[in-house]
């Protein structure tokens, strides 16, 4: 491993030996590297260069980001950190901690953030008070997606409570047909799982327990309420789950293998690039449950020294939250943008309801960060739940137990 | 001058690579111990805190999961491919015809990379599409081969691919080991009219005892380095059934940014490394003062 870091940082350096530019300058290092995020990606970067800017691309595939992790400790730590990276929930501060995050306060007061942005997601965009990075995106995590004509053909409707649910799949398991797809990852389990908990627990519990952490919440009854209703979907799941990637159980909705999943917003890029219409070939609704889960990407702005670069740095902060790039790059994504104020003609049926959604639940308190995306807490602390999550929902554990072994494992985590 | 460089060329040509081992080994092994006893979690910190993180390491019920696979992986590993690769190499060793093909053919699977072994058995073994769909599709509807994604039974599945991957290897080992073996002795014993079977346990595979000991000490080096296999096979899954110390390390290290608790448990890894090779060098030291 620290060959390969030692490998990184060689790299690295040889590839910025670029020759000095005058004008703004940004490095970026993000993950953007497959199909429509590529593309998503090199939106900005257009505009960033329309603007009279030299973008510099770094980007590092692999590991869901893991890969350009450990490229940006690697960079940091050689005391040379790129311009900006894409980061997001918690591990902003956890950067900032560091001491290595720049202030754009500047540029968000000029645009006006403050006034666009949802007030818990701009909490994300700050650091002790400053804004220090931009977001891009909402993605809705706790999303139910559905086969159209399975559901019509067996006489259901889209489920509005966890009893709802359970009697829907009980009769579709009785037709024959899978009720959920899912694919046995830890991190799909963990995304279930929190779908699950929001229902139960309501907005209010679940932000004791995913994001206070709070002992009582986590050992409370209603945790094992969760676990329970987690051992009934693990009975709705088909026997050959296990290791199966996210798109290929979308598929299976889409082919009418299966009913439900439980998935982000990313689901309907599947959907869509298949050729389905939303309404008509598949459904979206909000997971059994108030409360919204929102899933932030956002680029995290670094310290840097010369004048060029940090003028590059409030250039692209400026794009990055601007309306006309929040727009493009959300078509593209499938998520919604950050800003509240973009004009949403373009935009599905399921965009417009996640914006309703999103608008509703920022008044009255139950917009929330998804501990499983990596929104709620830190790396430590929601692997620790997910290992739990995971263990629990592919063996024969009980309730209770599942329920001392997060505490422990949330407290051992800290 | 020629006589003080003949004395010193050599010292001074193997002295960076010296220096490069004393570093990036020595020392790095030195820092990451450091590392594991300080509260570091995104970026390395260099205050000491005791023994912390062995503490968390200890009470985290995924590492326990990890240390048993090892445990269960390892002892299967070596003991299969060991057994695998001597009936082998006596098969091959019986004078027949076609043993450089049949060689190649058996050492084959050494040359692939982990990765491929490991893709290549997740679907074999996948039940919707490896050997269970295919044996069902002849007509026997009963039949179940479902390790891999079963969390009791997912780690024998590592261990299928595992042996397969390293009994070709430790098969070579043995052959060359048989073919070293004075044929005198065996000459001897055959006119004695000992039986063939006796040959083999009463005197080949004894004085085969270093090419066993060589065998041993390659497949536990990686077994306990396992990770690809892991990696490409369950991504040690179901849940993290199939986790190992390695892939547990890597988890804690680059995705969870808990870079204490990865130092730690590399530390408790190379405990484990230390136990088996310590005592191997220790008895070949010693051999060498008799």
């Amino acid at each position: 491993m620290k060959y390969t870091a030692f490998a990184a940082v060689s790299a690295v350096a040889l590839a910025c030996a670029a020759p000095a530019v005058a004008g703004p300058e940004a490095e970026v290092l993000h993950w953007w590297t497959s199909g429509g995020e590529a593309k998503s990606a090199a939106v900005l970067q257009q505009e960033f260069a329309d603007n009279g800017g030299t973008w510099t691309d770094m980007p590092v595939a692999g590991g869901g980001g893991d890969a350009a992790m450990t490229a940006l400790r690697a960079r940091v730590l050689s005391g040379n950190a790129p311009t900006a990276v894409q980061l997001k929930g918690p591990a902003i501060q956890e950067w900032y901690e560091e001491g290595v995050l720049a202030d754009i306060s500047s540029v968000a007061e000029a645009e006006g953030w403050a006034d666009v942005l949802p007030g818990s997601i701009a909490e994300h965009m700050k650091c002790e008070g400053k804004w220090c990075a931009a977001p891009v995106n909402v993605h809705r995590v706790d999303w139910i997606w559905a086969n159209a004509a399975l559901l019509e053909a067996n006489g259901i409707g889209m489920p509005t409570t966890w009893e709802e649910f359970n009697a829907a799949a009980d009769k579709l398991l009785a037709a024959g047909i899978t009720p959920l797809a899912h694919g046995g990852q830890a991190w799909q389990d963990a995304t279930v799982f929190e779908a699950v908990a929001l229902g139960i627990l309501g907005p209010e519990g679940f932000h004791k327990a995913f994001v206070e952490l709070d002992m009582d919440t986590l050992k409370s009854d209603e945790m094992a309420a969760v676990f329970d209703q987690m051992r009934k979907m693990r009975g709705y799941v088909d026997a050959n789950f296990p290791g199966r990637d996210w798109n290929l159980a979308t598929s299976m909705v889409m082919n009418g293998e299966a009913a439900f999943q439980i998935m982000g917003d990313w689901a309907k890029g599947e959907f869509l690039a298949a050729g389905k219409e939303p309404g008509k070939d598949f459904l979206c609704a909000s997971v059994p449950g108030d409360g919204f889960l929102y899933n932030v990407d956002s680029f995290a702005m670094f310290e840097v020294d010369g004048e060029d670069k940090q003028a590059g740095q409030d250039l692209l902060a400026k794009l990055i939250v601007g309306p006309k790039f929040q727009k493009v790059f959300n078509l593209n994504k499938g998520s919604i943008p950050a800003r509240v104020d973009v004009k949403l003609d373009a935009f599905d049926t399921c965009a417009h309801l996640s914006a309703k959604d999103m608008g509703d639940s920022a008044d009255n308190g139950s917009l929330l960060p998804s501990y499983a995306h990596g929104m709620a807490l830190r790396g430590a602390q929601s692997g620790a739940i997910t290992d739990v999550v995971t263990a629990h929902f592919n063996s024969e554990m009980s309730s209770a137990e599942a329920v001392q072994m997060l505490a422990d494992a949330v407290a051992n985590s800290l | 001058m020629t006589e003080w460089l003949e004395r010193h060329i050599p010292k001074m040509v193997l002295a960076p690579s010296f220096a490069a081992v004393l570093v990036f080994v020595y020392g790095f092994i030195a820092w990451t111990a450091w590392v594991s006893l300080t509260r570091s979690r995104l970026l390395p910190k260099y205050e000491i805190d005791g023994l912390i993180q062995y503490e968390r390491l200890f009470n985290a019920p995924r590492w326990d999961t990890a240390m048993s696979n090892l445990f269960v992986f390892g002892t299967l590993f070596i003991l299969i491919s060991m057994i695998l690769g001597l009936m082998l190499a006596i098969l091959l060793d019986q004078k027949i015809r076609t043993e450089g093909v049949l060689r190649t053919i058996y050492l084959y699977p050494m040359a692939l990379s982990l990765i491929v072994t490991g893709t290549a058995w997740k679907w074999i073994m996948n039940p919707g599409l490896g050997l269970e769909a295919m044996v069902r599709g002849w007509g026997f509807e009963s039949f179940t081969f479902d390790w891999v994604i079963n969390p009791d039974k997912a780690i024998y599945a590592v261990v299928i691919a595992g042996v397969w991957q390293a009994s070709g290897f430790v098969m070579a080992l043995f052959l060359a080991g048989l073919r070293g073996v004075d044929g005198e002795i065996i000459k001897a014993a055959q006119v004695d009219g000992i039986p063939a079977w006796r040959i083999y346990t009463a005197i080949i595979i004894p004085s085969m005892a270093p090419i066993f000991l060589s065998a041993f000490i390659v497949l536990a080096h990686l077994a306990i380095k396992s990770f690809d296999l892991v990696i490409a096979l369950t991504g040690g899954g179901p849940g993290y059934a199939t986790d190992l110390p390695a892939t547990y390390m890597y988890t804690m290290a680059f995705s969870r940014g808990d870079i204490g608790q990865a130092a730690s448990s590399a530390m408790v890894m190379m405990g484990v490394v230390f136990a088996i090779i310590v005592p191997y060098l220790y008895s070949e030291l010693r051999a060498k003062h008799d």
